[in-house]
């Protein structure tokens, strides 16, 4: 069966990130605190999204940066837990999130008679970034050409429309489950096991070799 | 090399990121952009620049290269800057510091007419950081980067330098912790290697071999290398120590290579304590090689079976990179930019004492299958963060931004 073409083509997308001192740093867990009450949202949003786009391995033990240096440099390996379930989609705002890293951290302070230092060549620096966004000027009018596109996308596309798109659109949602629900209802269980997809514990290469497994399969029978 | 430089490390990345080079440089076609050094040949920012700059040129930007001159005393001025900003008390007189200046002015006179035209100026590293202040007619946006570990800089010398710093429009960084309080946006980027250099190209079989003969090697013993200075930064004694725990246990040599260090006498020291150090040990092997010595080295890491780079302090550590670039896990000490490449349990170990790297050795030497996976997995992760090809993808990404100035996010 041939799909009807009642949807805008979707235009395949390509970013790369530019990596900024914001010049705060923090050495013990009440510097931590502090400067997140201060800091540029867009540095929470790097060590949380941004971290798929640095060197990492297929396996990372968190997904953010602030459970990381929590463990590893502080040691304590409580908070560093509860920091690591943090899940960002679920925070509408740069700020709900922000907030609920404070009140992890102020618990874990309640709960600490010594606050936790680090050595100085150890702290944690605060980063943020730019994400400059191109038009590769290629477009596909078929989720069934996904098949064939998505191994060939870059690093930089995978980033931009499927961890970027979750904050940049008001759906908090994926390109490729926005435009698949364009069409009709064949496509729900796809979408479904897109949105099953948890990409904060693979790395970039790693979900587009799940994602091109995902569309092969789906989408090699339709086709 | 084949005519194209894009083509030939198209084969090595693949062309899915030169494709991505491609597009990001489009909105900076023709644009004219001056990279300023103190020299063009020796050190690794001169090694870079003669890569990057045909590729920008292949990339369609109007990119071009040139280097400062001066005399002695602006040298040996200028090694007190590097010294100073890597955090050694260094006096620097007066006069040298006139020197400086009057060099920089020398300079300008002829480099201003094309620095006050270009649209994006990258100045590299202290030595031509004054040019800024004399081209006071200057259109476009000038970025100072930085390649030295000024984690901890001496004071005195980063106030003096810094007045020509604040000025920029933007700085460069390799790694967080280098990044300074300065007004402008300081962005961070790690250096590079070049995988078509001598240095890491692929090599025959014989010319890898051929390092057996040379240095009388047993072919039949395993070898652990460091490549490093003679330094007590580089820890060659604490290299030794690690070999004399782990042969206890497994038969191996110790390649100790590196340059000699004839302007530095700490270094000549350095060498005498690790030659006296190895005297009664055969299978230690100390090479002292010339600066470019290039082939010989990427033959000794490729006979390798696992590399050392125990330093104590280190700024970045690109020889790890290179090391891992051959598919060699690496252990290294826990410090610097090391960490940044040596991922631990990953693409090798951090160890922070003798002892631990001892231990390491032993580990990998007889978990031959554990050593090839991290060695595998060291490759792939220098091929996706410490290639040329991203380094280039970073300043592009940077022109783009400081051209367009919209904000955390640019929509081309």
């Amino acid at each position: 069966m041939k799909v009807v073409q009642t949807v805008e083509p979707f235009n395949i997308k390509d970013c790369a990130l530019l990596v900024i001192a914001t010049g705060k740093s923090a050495q013990n867990l009440r510097e931590l605190r502090d400067n997140l009450i201060t800091i540029d949202p867009g540095s929470i949003y790097y060590h949380f999204w941004g971290t798929l786009l640095r060197p990492r391995f297929d396996d990372p033990e968190y997904n953010n940066d602030f459970a990381s240096w929590v463990r590893h440099n502080l040691h304590d390996a409580i908070l560093a837990e509860r920091l690591g379930v943090v899940d960002p989609s679920e925070f509408n705002e740069i700020d709900d999130l922000r907030h609920e890293l404070i009140d992890l951290i102020e618990e874990r302070l309640d709960e600490s008679e010594l606050v936790l230092w680090t050595k100085v060549d150890q702290q944690f620096y605060f980063l943020r970034s730019q994400i400059v966004v191109f038009d590769t000027r290629k477009s596909i009018h078929t989720p069934e050409e996904l098949v064939d596109i998505i191994p060939q996308l870059s690093i930089g596309s995978i980033f931009y429309h499927f961890i970027d798109a979750k904050r940049r659109t008001p759906e908090k949602r994926d390109d490729f489950r926005a435009w698949l629900s364009g069409f009709d209802e064949r496509y729900a269980d796809l979408i479904e096991e897109l949105a099953a997809i948890d990409p904060f514990f693979s790395s970039l290469t790693q979900l587009r070799r799940m994602l091109s497994l995902i569309f092969q399969n789906m989408l090699g029978d339709i086709s | 090399m084949t005519s194209s430089m894009l083509d030939a490390y198209a084969q090595i990345v693949g062309e899915t990121v030169i494709s991505h080079l491609r597009q990001l440089a489009e909105p900076l076609a023709g644009m004219k952009v001056v990279h300023v050094n103190s020299t063009k040949n020796g050190g690794g920012v001169a090694e870079i620049l003669h890569r990057l700059i045909p590729l920008k040129r292949e990339l369609g930007i109007d990119a071009r290269w040139e280097t400062i001159t001066g005399e002695g005393e602006f040298y040996e001025c200028t090694k007190k800057f590097h010294n100073a900003l890597q955090g050694t008390p260094v006096g620097i007189s007066n006069t040298l510091l006139e020197v400086y200046e009057k060099t920089n002015e020398r300079n300008a006179e002829a480099l201003r007419p094309q620095l006050e035209e270009a649209d994006i100026v990258f100045i590299h590293d202290p030595q031509p950081a004054a040019l800024l202040n004399l081209c006071p007619n200057r259109k476009g946006l000038w970025i100072w980067r930085c390649h030295i570990d000024v984690s901890k800089p001496y004071r005195p010398v980063w106030k003096y330098l810094k007045k020509f710093v604040v000025g920029f429009d933007a700085s460069i960084f390799s790694l967080p912790a280098f990044a300074q309080s300065l007004p402008h946006t300081q962005c961070i980027i790690p250096p590079s290697i070049d995988p078509l250099s001598e240095k890491n190209m692929d090599l025959s079989q014989d010319e890898i071999d051929s390092v057996y003969s040379r240095f009388e090697l047993d072919p039949d013993k395993p070898i652990i290398l460091q490549v490093s200075r003679f330094d007590r930064f580089k820890d060659p004694l604490g290299v030794i120590h690690a070999y004399k725990l782990s042969k206890k246990f497994i038969p191996l040599q110790l390649i100790l290579a590196g340059g000699t260090a004839t302007d530095d006498p700490e270094g000549e020291m350095v060498l005498n304590e690790t030659q006296t150090a190895v005297a009664d040990y055969p299978d230690i092997h100390v090479l002292l090689l010339p600066p470019d010595a290039h082939r010989i080295i990427n033959a000794l890491q490729r006979a390798s079976d696992l590399i050392l780079q125990k330093s104590i302090k280190e700024g970045f550590g690109l020889t790890v990179a290179e090391a891992m670039w051959k598919g060699k896990p690496v252990i290294g000490g826990d410090t610097g930019g090391i960490r940044l490449q040596v991922v631990n349990y990953h693409t090798g170990f951090l160890i922070n004492t003798p002892e631990g790297a001892a231990l390491r050795i032993r580990y990998l030497l007889h978990n031959r299958d554990k050593l090839r996976e991290m060695g595998q997995k060291a490759k792939a992760f220098v091929m996706e963060n410490f290639l040329i090809t991203r380094h280039l993808r970073e300043y592009l990404t940077l022109m783009v931004a400081l051209a367009h100035n919209e904000g955390e996010r640019i929509e081309l």
